[in-house]
């Protein structure tokens, strides 16, 4: 994106008002996100930056959101803070249960993800695979469909698993799974299943085929041969998959506000009840923790990205 | 689909060659090619059987609830399962039959029955659905009713209540007689049946459904112009730097791709309300009075802002990807022949993009016909979407039949949009980051 020595007057005034333009472009997908962490560390219960902020005054920024993070829900915040009180905030502090549960969930529903997501990939990446298109079109379709949609549908469905029964003729009742945290671990795992079929497949796409049938004729049957050849050539691709899974779980709050009940309250819902009801910069300090967290994963993303391309040869020009 | 010849054959082929009869062989005395067909059909189960348990998974979890929601949306049987006898009275009259005392007589022991039964309820709701109002009518009827009514039926029926005697609520009676029914579809495109079961618009301050699938559709389309043009110089400039910097600025693309929804939706809310950062820096800047300070959120506005921030990663990955690949010397030639700059991108250039302008328009529309969380919180009730609604019918009027139908028509647009994005793009070209 250099200027060529030809260009002309005119030419380069719109070379440089073009990089302004894209500067204000990154500026608007940037400064949302960086504007929340100095605002959570706002004194005063305003969404704005106050007189003392702006002027740096150490006296404008406080921690006290971060604290009414912890003591949100317990049992006695005021005690003094020895051992039991930081026991009750592990046991009663609702953020804390939030994150409990947004754990549970995204680190179940990211392995049944990962793992179905796996070998449907393999699967779809062979050349024999009958119906590919159609397959792999229902199989990304949760990622396509509306989250209200999909909603809907678990809503019914995970009040009474058994009710497709009915289709014939049968009336049955078992249990529901609304309300429970396998019902949202599945649901999660549906929604993630997406994800790690499209980056498991784009890594098999380099995927050299020749080297399974190398380790069949040396003798390896086809379980040894997946562990100690493919795997660990298309891990990159699968760890990508499953943070991906992990996020979208971590993430997702439609159909958490559906089909779950009052035990799992993940930290989506937990702010989508603290965004409706009582806004405070307490959301802020969690949104700056988020993206702490999602600094973190892109990180993460990045160095394995950049380790399959090393593995396929491709250097950054 | 050409089949991978199996290795182990063409090894077996090569050992035998020829045999007597003239057709190839493998080492075991089988005809070549029925061996083939054999391993690549187990090659086939092989590779299905992989993919089997996903399947299976989606089926269960995904495909099934969704047709169980379709079902719904023809199916309501609050009415017909709790009041047979007047449901068969439908059945044996037809159309236009004034109800007489013998249909007053089957309502009567339907009331009776469906109040002891404690379902008079669910009954009073199914008929609210296509008749505001009238819930009431039933609950107090189902009192009365308990006590026992005396026959001449028709006219105790009256003297609990005139409105008894409407024919409309007789006629929306006839269609609710039959569990399966289409009225609410008519009702999510603002359609209504009158006394005659003919179809007709509904009354013009019920009109909501089809005005809030244009605004979706509208929205949408201006969602997916804003990101085109944000993201389209973007991707310009990722493409064409070195790809060590171009890979720095990508970060930027990706980390809000990575921040949570409702963090960013946050973000939006902190900067956009009205004592919020961008107010009072207009107002510290002097281009707005204190007083009169913009609405920018909460409305139309606040939806597309934000819901173009959110979704402009989905249009610069696909247009970043393909701009890589093209070929910057036909911009050169084109030069060099003596077009202007200008001239070279519109004509050389930009036609290129097209399948990366394609699959990012495309996904980009996909996704925002379906948005619900962003507008329901920055929204307020001019930026909200069909999504919505839908969710209202589900967690506050309770109208699931209601609910799945509109789900159903939004459906039925976004598989149709995902059929041509899959026609044009292929899903196999979807990229993330």
């Amino acid at each position: 994106m250099a200027l060529p020595t030809y260009a002309s007057p005119l030419e380069r005034v719109w070379h440089y008002a073009y990089l302004v333009i894209c500067g204000l472009i990154f500026f608007f997908l940037i400064a949302p996100i960086v504007v929340v962490i100095p605002l959570s560390f706002n004194v005063e219960p305003y969404f704005t930056f106050t007189h003392k902020m702006l002027a740096l005054d150490p006296e404008g920024y406080s921690l006290r959101w971060y604290d009414t993070l912890l003591t949100f829900g317990m049992a006695n915040p005021g005690a003094p803070r020895d051992w039991s009180w930081w026991v009750d905030a592990w046991q009663n502090a609702k953020w804390i249960n939030a994150a409990k549960s947004s754990i549970i969930i995204g680190v179940c529903s990211t392995i049944v993800a990962t793992v179905l997501g796996t070998l449907a990939a393999l699967g779809l990446s062979r050349p024999e695979m009958p119906f590919r298109r159609i397959i792999m079109a229902v199989l990304i379709s949760p990622m396509i469909v509306p989250i209200i949609i999909t909603a809907t549908g678990m809503f019914f469905f995970y009040s009474n698993p058994c009710s497709p029964l009915s289709w014939f003729g049968v009336e049955p009742n078992c249990g529901k799974l609304a309300g429970t945290y396998l019902g949202i671990i599945l649901a999660h795992a549906t929604l993630g299943i997406p994800f790690v079929i499209i980056t498991v497949t784009a890594t098999l796409i380099g995927f050299d085929q020749s080297l399974n049938r190398a380790a069949a004729s040396l003798g390896a049957n086809p379980r040894t041969t997946f562990f100690r050849v493919t795997l660990p050539l298309i891990l990159p691709g699968v760890i990508s998959g499953a943070l991906f899974a992990f996020v979208t779980s971590f993430d997702e709050v439609v159909a958490v506000l559906f089909i779950a009940g009052p035990d799992q309250q993940t930290i989506p819902r937990q702010m989508w009840t603290g965004i409706r009801e009582q806004i405070s910069p307490a959301i802020l300090a969690v949104a700056t923790l988020l993206v702490i967290f999602s600094i973190a994963l892109l990180t993460a993303i990045e160095l394995l990205r950049r380790r399959t391309e090393r593995l396929r040869g491709v250097t950054p020009r | 689909m050409p089949r991978a010849l199996d290795p182990h054959a063409a090894i077996a082929l090569e050992a035998t060659g020829l045999d007597d009869s003239g057709g190839l062989r493998t080492a075991d005395g089988q005809p070549l090619s029925r061996a083939l067909a054999r391993s690549s059909r187990r090659a086939r189960r092989r590779a299905f059987f992989l993919v089997l348990p996903l399947l299976l998974f989606i089926l269960i979890t995904f495909v099934v609830p969704i047709g169980q929601m379709l079902q719904r949306s023809v199916k309501n049987d609050g009415f017909s399962a709790n009041m047979p006898e007047l449901s068969r009275w439908f059945a044996e009259h037809p159309r236009g039959t004034a109800p007489d005392e013998t249909a007053y007589a089957a309502l009567a022991a339907d009331l009776k029955s469906s109040a002891e039964a404690r379902t008079i309820g669910t009954v009073g709701t199914r008929i609210n659905y296509d008749l505001a109002g009238s819930r009431s009518l039933f609950t107090s009827a189902g009192r009365t009713a308990r006590t026992g009514l005396e026959p001449p039926y028709q006219s105790s029926v009256l003297a609990m209540d005139p409105k008894w005697g409407d024919p409309h609520l007789w006629s929306v009676m006839r269609e609710a007689s039959s569990p399966y029914t289409a009225n609410f579809y008519l009702a999510a495109l603002d359609r209504t049946r009158n006394d005659q079961g003919e179809i007709t618009m509904a009354p013009a301050d019920q009109q909501v459904y089809v005005m809030l699938f244009k605004r979706t559709m509208m929205l949408s389309a201006i969602i997916t112009v804003t990101t085109f043009l944000l993201g389209f110089p973007i991707a310009y400039l990722l493409a064409t730097l070195p790809l060590r910097k171009s890979n720095l600025l990508m970060i930027l693309v990706l980390l809000p791709f990575w921040t949570s929804l409702l963090v960013r939706t946050t973000a939006w809310m902190v900067l956009l309300q009205q004592q919020g950062v961008i107010n009072d820096f207009l107002v510290w800047l002097g281009v707005i009075g204190n007083s009169s300070r913009i609405q920018m959120i909460y409305n139309q506005t606040g939806t597309i802002i934000a819901m173009t921030h959110i979704l402009l990663p989905f249009m610069i990955l696909p247009l970043y990807s393909v701009m890589r690949t093209i070929n910057p010397s036909y911009v050169r030639a084109a030069r060099s022949l003596g077009a202007t700059s200008w001239t070279a991108f519109r004509r050389i250039y930009f036609p290129q993009t097209l399948p990366g302008l394609g699959a990012g328009a495309l996904l980009v529309f996909i996704l925002a016909i379906g948005y619900y969380i962003t507008p329901a919180l920055v929204g307020g009730s001019s930026g909200q979407l069909i999504s919505n609604m839908i969710a209202m019918h589900m967690t506050q009027t309770l109208n699931w039949s209601m609910a799945a139908a509109l789900a159903a028509l939004l459906l039925g647009g976004v598989l149709i949009l995902y059929w041509i994005y899959d026609r044009l793009v292929g899903i196999d070209n979807l990229k993330l980051g």
